[in-house]
């Protein structure tokens, strides 16, 4: 981590700000100098081949992964500085994951609760209000009392949905929220987010759905080898493509 | 539909005798034989019926002991497992050496380490430190707990208690290994969704991994609380006077070898079964969909 104190943070339309990130997991290089910027209320759309470092990045941004170098700005707060609290970061950036993740212990209200009361410190009956009305939102009400155990991939993804923006979070990250879904259960997890892109949440999604990048995203960014190939609108990348790589990878995905 | 619900059918000509007799639990009949012969001499013989007087007391102690030594050796094996999984390069190494150390030695060796080695260390330290308070520190509200740590004594210190605190420690090391293993056992997706919530370290270990490790690790913990049960019967060499100490007193008072270790054992058992019974209840209560 080498940014320090002393350096002034960029303040503003940008909610995140990478600069020159670089990551390695011993000899393979995850992320080679990448920068992005993301403004508030866009969709960003990352995709590219497996092992490309989509996930590497996105996990960047709320310091799962810890970058070797390069800095990352999340909300003027800089999230790779060893001194910034990222407890108070991450409860304002929400998370998706592929496996859901969702607490199997607790039932669905609690799983959308706890975090409300524990970090959020907001009282039960408040935090099970929000849970209620973000279940209702994502359409599965009737299964707040039930265990993640008794629901289907596409019931656990929404709950997961739910439960991060139950902390109202400013950014919303998923990391392919739909690969480890059945073909029929994606829609309904797509649905709920587009409903959120259309209210305007500022989104960063690695996915495959190159549906959704038509129908929602702002801005597609193409990764592969750890480096940013392109970027551009949906638009820009599907009609004419300027990378050879990317041309050719899109031309492998789209029927 | 028919046909299959043909071919499903149970045939019982085919399975020989054997099998079913395999599956009566003889055993548990042959235990059961046993213990009713002993409940049945306990009432007529005179015998056992004194050996069961005699020995209730210690049926006491050993619960006492068992209960306050796994209870200690729960907390010591949460602290020292949280810190083999633990970031922190001290605390990680404490909980190593103290694991590593403590495992390697035998329980009998370490109970009379800690009875006859440790505690007398440990005195010697905190009068040397109450002595020193009142020379250097004799001030006000200092002085009272000075005085308490400079007169303390070694006959202050039950056997017992060095006894628990014994068998603690040394739990303590196999405890830490079970919680280590169950805290590793669950998905590191719970972590990270935990602390992409905002939760600390810490909330997310005692509100998400811990729960969910703990109803993994409850059959190994029902082990080693009968294994501890078991080896309380070790510190009857301290003259704790439990269960298995009491037999060796009573052999020498009434000389009827058979019958005590007969009595002894049978107690035992009762202990460590109806123990088996409640883990399993426990198990079973605290069981969830995964």
């Amino acid at each position: 981590m080498k940014s320090s104190v002393s350096e002034p943070l960029p303040m503003d339309d940008d909610i995140i700000i990478i600069e020159h990130l670089y990551k390695g997991f011993g000899k393979v290089k995850a992320l080679v100098d990448v920068s992005l910027r993301v403004k508030r209320g866009e969709v960003c759309f990352i995709f590219g081949p497996s092992g490309g470092g989509k996930s590497t990045l996105l996990r960047c941004i709320n310091h799962l992964e810890t970058p070797d170098s390069g800095r990352i700005i999340v909300d003027g707060i800089p999230v790779t500085h060893a001194k910034t609290n990222i407890d108070l970061v991450r409860a304002e950036v929400g998370m998706v994951f592929q496996l859901f993740n969702l607490f199997p212990h607790l039932t669905v209200r609690e799983n959308v609760t706890l975090a409300q009361q524990k970090v959020r410190k907001r009282p039960k009956e408040e935090a099970t209000r929000v849970a209620l009305a973000l279940l209702e939102r994502v359409g599965i009400p009737e299964k707040a009392d039930a265990y993640p155990g008794q629901l289907s991939g596409g019931q656990k993804q929404r709950v997961a949905i739910a439960r991060a923006l139950a902390m109202n979070p400013k950014i919303m990250l998923f990391d392919e929220p739909t690969s480890a879904l059945d073909a029929e259960m994606i829609k309904e997890v797509l649905d709920v987010m587009l409903d959120l892109a259309q209210e305007g949440m500022t989104m960063v999604v690695v996915s495959h759905e190159m549906g959704f990048a038509k129908a929602a995203a702002d801005r597609m960014v193409f990764l592969d080898g750890g480096r940013i190939i392109e970027e551009g609108t949906p638009e820009e990348l599907f009609k004419n493509p300027k990378e050879e790589r990317t041309k050719q990878f899109l031309s492998q995905v789209l029927y | 539909m028919a046909i299959t619900r043909e071919i499903e059918k149970p045939q019982p000509k085919l399975i020989p005798w054997t099998a079913k007799l395999a599956e009566v639990p003889w055993w548990g009949l042959i235990i059961l034989l046993m213990g009713v012969l002993i409940v049945y001499f306990i009432f007529v013989s005179p015998t056992y019926q004194d050996a069961f007087y005699f020995l209730i007391a210690g049926v006491r102690l050993t619960i006492l002991v068992s209960l306050s030594s796994f209870a200690t050796s729960l907390v010591l094996g949460l602290v020292a497992g949280l810190g083999r999984v633990s970031k922190n390069v001290p605390y990680y190494t404490l909980s190593s050496v103290y694991v590593e150390v403590v495992r390697g030695i035998p329980i009998l060796v370490l109970l009379i380490y800690f009875a006859y080695v440790a505690t007398p260390l440990a005195l010697q330290f905190l009068n040397w430190l109450g002595t020193a308070m009142l020379q250097n520190l004799a001030i006000g509200p200092l002085v009272g707990p000075a005085n308490f740590l400079a007169n303390l004594n070694i006959q202050g210190v039950d056997m017992t208690v060095r006894a628990i605190a014994g068998l603690a420690f040394c739990y303590g090391a196999f405890e830490a290994e079970v919680f280590r293993a169950g805290i590793q056992s669950i998905e590191k997706g719970q972590m990270e969704a935990a602390r992409s919530l905002g939760m600390s370290y810490f909330q997310a270990m005692r509100y998400i991994i811990l729960p969910q490790a703990i109803r993994r690790v409850l059959p190994p913990l029902g082990n080693d609380f009968i294994a501890m049960l078991k080896d309380s019967s070790l510190i009857s060499v301290l003259a704790v006077r439990e269960l298995t100490h009491l037999g060796k007193l009573n052999r020498a008072r009434t000389f009827r070898t058979f019958e005590t270790w007969n009595t002894v054992a049978f107690l035992y058992l009762i202990m460590t079964l109806s123990l088996s019974l409640l883990v399993k209840f426990m198990e079973r209560r605290m069981a969830f969909e995964e």
